[in-house]
């Protein structure tokens, strides 16, 4: 593909300034408050080249807050975010040209066409001329937009317009994407052909992308994954390691009285049981025998039982101490 | 150091893309979304029209006075006014599309984008200007009915004097708007203005015949010297109060300071959440 050379390569001798670490994004210590509410405080992480990076926390840990400052729309309180070496709060505009950003509201014209819409982003970005229509011809094909390039946006389904989005994002060919809830209000066939999609930039153009999500079964996709919790990193690797961390299984036991036999249990087998949501929680080596133990140590206590492999979530609630959503977010969907 | 410095002024004068493409494309999405809303392609062909025929008329029958100048009606003395009104409202509401923007998300993609701020005020101010401008000069075809036959020569001054009005009420619309997140606070801060901007500028009755106060105000008003320079140009036979010259440099000098104002609300960077 000819237009795969970015833009700004041309410009690049002299726009190259030395990289002091091999890694594409690096967080360090970044603070923040909202008129005195903390909303990051100290989190620091690096991303390295062609890495699909998850921010993973519940609404409210701060994952926004982040996605915002990477993006170079808020300045943070303290701290830096470098990404490709430069500075979010001192060189945003170094910086905007190598991140392709897609937000979680629409940011897409619905009274233009999808085609008015690349056209105007691309001139946002320096391109012009025949090079721009070949880029937009392009895009629209890699996001399957083809055959509708000349209808106006809002005539097009929200899986379409999410990747009219994505099209938007990628136009200048960005070293790192950047997406917050990118999946948010798609239906899981849209859901799945976009994490795809986002493999697939990682694979073959070796595109660093960073997703904010507050799904767990999301994040599973993501290579390694920041959990942030109350705005402060709770957990930071693969999904596997981080599962691992857990040792052995996850036991769950519905009781009549769950805290006197949280009690009894810890007392009995001397493990750290605990009462989450109306259910004893414990994670055990072994699972399976052990709940023989379990269920012949109390007989007639335990209404059912259940052992599996940890999840995400019990990372979350292994280094946070509650669970992934309280009920007062529940409320609030 | 010094070349190191140096280095970097001319990286950063090559980061920002030219100003010139990302004003164009965010001044001809304004001009683009304008017509692909035929209800508002209505509206500014209809209100004008409507605005002068119902308050002329009406103030017309009830008012007549010499002070008009003579031969002169309140329909004729009211035009330059009507003109005046209509550049008004619909240059700071077409500002109203800065709320929308950041509401609808489209502005969070120009603000990600390597832009400068500069353009996406001088975009915006010019689409709005333009809207305004084509409608100032749709209204201009009424002027033979009230008896001002105007020149060539004065035909461009007339659209240079409606150009700058909406030049720097667009860009007063632009610099309301943009701390603003709901249309109903803009609605409430403008009509505060608007009114009385419009309502002190001779629109309606004339300098000469004002009262003291109320005549120091329409002096500092920068609109009055809009309807003066209007009537100048509209009316030669009736000479206007203020000359064309001292009108033009005044409608500069306010142009100027109103895209300087929303120049400097855009590049305000904050700690707080963009949109």
């Amino acid at each position: 593909m000819a237009s795969k050379t970015p833009a700004y390569a041309v410009a690049a001798p002299e726009l190259e300034i030395p990289v002091v670490t091999s890694s594409v994004i690096s967080v360090h210590d970044l603070v923040h408050r909202y008129e005195g509410r903390v909303a990051l405080s100290g989190v620091s992480f690096e991303v390295q080249h062609a890495e699909l990076f998850g921010l993973l926390g519940p609404n409210g840990s701060g994952k926004t807050t982040l996605f915002r400052i990477l993006s170079t729309l808020m300045v943070p309180f303290g701290g830096r975010a470098v990404i490709m070496g430069y500075d979010a709060a001192r060189e945003p505009d170094q910086l905007r040209r190598q991140i392709g950003v897609v937000f979680q509201a629409q940011s897409i014209d619905v009274k233009l066409t999808a085609e008015e819409n690349l056209w105007h982003q691309g001139h946002l970005y320096g391109l012009h001329g025949a090079v721009l229509r070949l880029r937009i011809a392009s895009m629209l094909a890699r996001v399957g937009l083809s055959d509708r390039a000349h209808e106006k946006a809002e005539t097009l389904s929200g899986g379409m317009q999410r990747r009219l989005e994505l099209a938007k994002g990628l136009l200048h060919h960005p070293s790192v994407l950047l997406l917050d809830e990118p999946t948010t209000g798609l239906d899981p066939g849209a859901r799945r052909d976009l994490w795809q999609y986002l493999q697939i930039l990682r694979d073959e153009e070796s595109v660093t992308v960073i997703v904010t999500t507050h799904l767990m079964e999301e994040a599973e996709h993501c290579d390694r994954l920041a959990i942030l919790n109350e705005g402060k990193l709770v957990a930071l690797g693969t999904p596997s390691d981080l599962r691992h961390e857990i040792g052995g299984d996850v036991i769950l036991l519905d009781a009549p009285d769950p805290d006197a036999l949280a009690e009894r249990i810890r007392r009995r087998f001397n493990v750290d049981a605990q009462v989450f949501g109306g259910q004893v929680r414990l994670e055990r080596e072994n699972g399976h025998r052990f709940i023989t133990d379990v269920l012949e140590a109390f007989p007639g206590e335990i209404n059912a039982i259940s052992v599996s492999k940890p999840t995400l979530e019990d990372v979350f609630i292994r280094r946070t101490g509650h669970k992934f959503w309280t009920d007062r977010e529940k409320e609030q969907g | 150091m010094a070349t190191q410095s140096a280095t970097l002024t001319a990286q950063n004068s090559r980061v920002s893309n030219g100003v010139a493409l990302a004003a164009f494309t965010l001044w001809w999405r304004e001009v683009v979304r304008f017509y692909r809303q035929p209800a508002r392609v209505v509206g500014v062909i209809a209100s004008p029209v409507l605005f002068w025929v119902v308050i002329g008329s009406g103030f017309g029958s009830s008012f007549r006075s010499s002070a008009y100048g003579g031969q002169q009606n309140f329909l004729h003395y009211f035009y330059p006014g009507a003109l005046i009104m209509i550049v008004l409202f619909t240059s700071i509401f077409t500002m109203m599309s800065v709320i929308e923007d950041r509401k609808e998300g489209f502005l969070l993609s120009v603000l990600v984008a390597p832009v400068s701020r500069s353009a996406i005020v001088l975009g915006k101010v010019l689409g709005g200007t333009t809207l305004s401008t084509i409608q100032g000069l749709i209204f201009l075809a009424f002027a033979p009915l009230v008896g001002a036959h105007i020149r060539m020569g004065d035909l461009l001054l007339v659209a240079l004097t409606v150009f700058l009005v909406s030049f720097a009420l667009t860009a007063l619309g632009f610099a309301i708007a943009w701390p603003m997140d709901s249309s109903q606070s803009f609605h409430a801060v403008i009509n505060l203005f608007l009114i009385p901007l419009w309502l002190l500028s001779g629109a309606l009755f004339p300098l000469s015949g004002a009262s003291g106060w109320i005549r120091a105000l329409m002096w500092i008003n920068p609109l009055t010297y809009g309807v003066e320079a209007l009537r100048d140009l509209l009316y030669p036979a009736n000479p206007a109060v203020f000359p064309l010259t001292s009108s033009f440099a005044t409608l500069i000098l306010f142009a100027a300071f109103m895209f300087g104002l929303a120049f400097l609300m855009v590049n305000r960077r904050t700690t707080r959440p963009a949109a």
